[in-house]
């Protein structure tokens, strides 16, 4: 059964939110009840494929022997002042190895074991990592760990959740006024969310195949396929979030938000800020913070410009090859990457940038040129140019 | 604890360029794009080197770091 997608999905959800509603009115703590529906739906989103199963069941458990081995580092490494810096990179190489070993695989057979959700389930778990580290993360359970990991509204798709604010909610108990506001908000997320992919994004598939050829092959038609594709892109996306996140709030949970108007963005970064947040600022996070703070730490360039433009690239590299290793996605992540560092040093360097950016037609121009980037790094993604 | 407000105050001038700083202790960094998220990080190696105090990426909220006083905070409370 596929999440958001089949009608039995949604039939299903509606029993679910239903007993959530109930338990919420009584002020009944709901985390475990959404563990055990998690739990139901992981089970009905495998069953038709056995392996998958046991695959995503062995995930589970290998991430969190990998979690207790960081807990147990991190707390000898407080107690004896050394470092236990290696422990942490060995750790993360081991929970990347699972999803590195299947966007490998896949380009040689199909039938690489993997399991849907592999993609979202090892940046939830590297944050776990990462923060262990840090000392941030310090007494999360098992059973909170494993409900982070399998919470069903975000586990297919996105938005990527954070652990700490999701513990945090688990130990709450919501007030009945509490509990109604999340309700609310969920319901109206949910429907806006089901009006996009319903809706919009079937507009936009039927622009996307019927346009081109009714505008003729060339240019046009190119330029109406891309544009249908890329709000094609939006809406699919965009109504899958929106539903998770108000599946996730029914059930109590607050789920950050993935989408934020990005076709008004006036620069490259103004849209990474506004689409995919939730990838995007985890990146920024565990990606790019930590590797200025490791280059500036070790003064490997000359400049904090240069460093930032180097971050970027990394970031957006790495992001391309995480939807998949062919030409067309790494093309993809390499293009943003140098229209980042093309925005930072733009903003960063250039006189007339700084003297004219309130200015209202250097933002009408610097929208129009964003938006042209933008839809032309669909075209990429879509594997209209290569 | 005046000599550490000093320090900070000198090290966010030095990184980020602006003198205002040293006399509104008070006004959003971020907002009046005194500081960029690559010049937080700085200021975050930079406070590591100099007090010995490390704050990880993702321990503060924007919102706790804002101001040059703030930060004064933050880095009094764990020294």
């Amino acid at each position: 059964m596929d999440f958001f997608v089949e009608p039995a999905f949604f039939v299903l959800c509606i029993p679910i939110v239903a007993v959530a509603f109930v338990l919420g009115m009584l002020e009944r703590p709901l985390w475990r009840y959404a563990m055990g529906a998690s739990a139901v739906m992981l089970f009905l989103l495998f069953f038709r494929s056995p392996m998958a199963l046991v695959y995503a069941v062995a995930y589970m458990g290998f991430s969190v022997l990998l979690y207790r081995l960081a807990l147990s580092g991190a707390r000898n490494a407080r107690n004896s002042e050394q470092g236990g810096g290696l422990s942490t990179y060995v750790l993360v190489a081991l929970q990347i190895l699972p999803l590195v070993a299947y966007k490998v695989g896949v380009l040689f057979t199909p039938d690489f074991p993997g399991f849907l959700g592999i993609s979202y389930i090892t940046f939830k778990s590297v944050q776990v990592l990462l923060e262990v580290h840090d000392g941030l993360i310090d007494d999360m359970s098992v059973a909170e760990y494993l409900g982070f990991l399998c919470f069903f509204p975000t586990f297919t798709s996105g938005p990527i959740m954070r652990s700490r604010p999701f513990v945090d909610d688990a130990r709450t108990s919501l007030t009945r006024d509490g509990y109604l506001e999340r309700f609310y908000r969920g319901a109206g997320w949910f429907v806006l969310g089901a009006l996009y992919k319903f809706v919009g994004a079937a507009l936009a598939q039927w622009a996307m195949w019927f346009v081109p050829a009714a505008v003729g092959n060339g240019a046009p038609g190119w330029l109406a396929g891309v544009f249908g594709y890329g709000m094609y892109l939006f809406f699919d996306f965009a109504g899958y979030s929106n539903m998770a996140m108000g599946l996730g709030l029914m059930l109590g949970v607050e789920v950050p938000r993935n989408f934020r108007a990005p076709f008004v963005a006036i620069d490259i970064k103004d849209f990474w800020d506004r689409w995919h947040i939730s990838l995007s600022t985890w990146l920024r996070d565990f990606v790019f913070m930590r590797f200025s703070a490791f280059a500036l730490g070790r003064k490997l360039f000359k400049s904090r410009v240069t460093c930032a433009c180097v971050g970027f690239m990394l970031n957006m590299v790495l992001m391309g090859a995480w939807h998949g290793l062919t030409p067309a996605y790494l093309v993809y992540g390499l293009y943003h990457g140098v229209l980042l560092a093309v925005c930072h040093l733009m903003q960063k360097k250039w006189k007339f940038y700084k003297k004219h950016k309130r200015d209202r037609w250097f933002r009408i121009v610097s929208w129009a040129v964003t938006m042209m980037a933008v839809f032309f790094g669909f075209a990429l993604f879509g594997g209209y140019v290569i | 604890m005046a000599n550490i407000a000093e320090q900070i105050v000198d090290l966010v001038v030095e990184i980020s360029g602006e003198d205002e700083v040293a006399e509104e202790r008070d006004i959003d960094l971020f907002e009046e794009e005194i500081l960029d998220s690559m010049a937080a990080i700085e200021l975050l190696v930079a406070i590591k080197d100099e007090f010995g105090v490390s704050i990880a990426p993702t321990e503060l909220d924007r919102s706790e770091m804002n101001t040059v006083n703030k930060i004064i905070a933050r880095v009094s409370e764990r020294l």
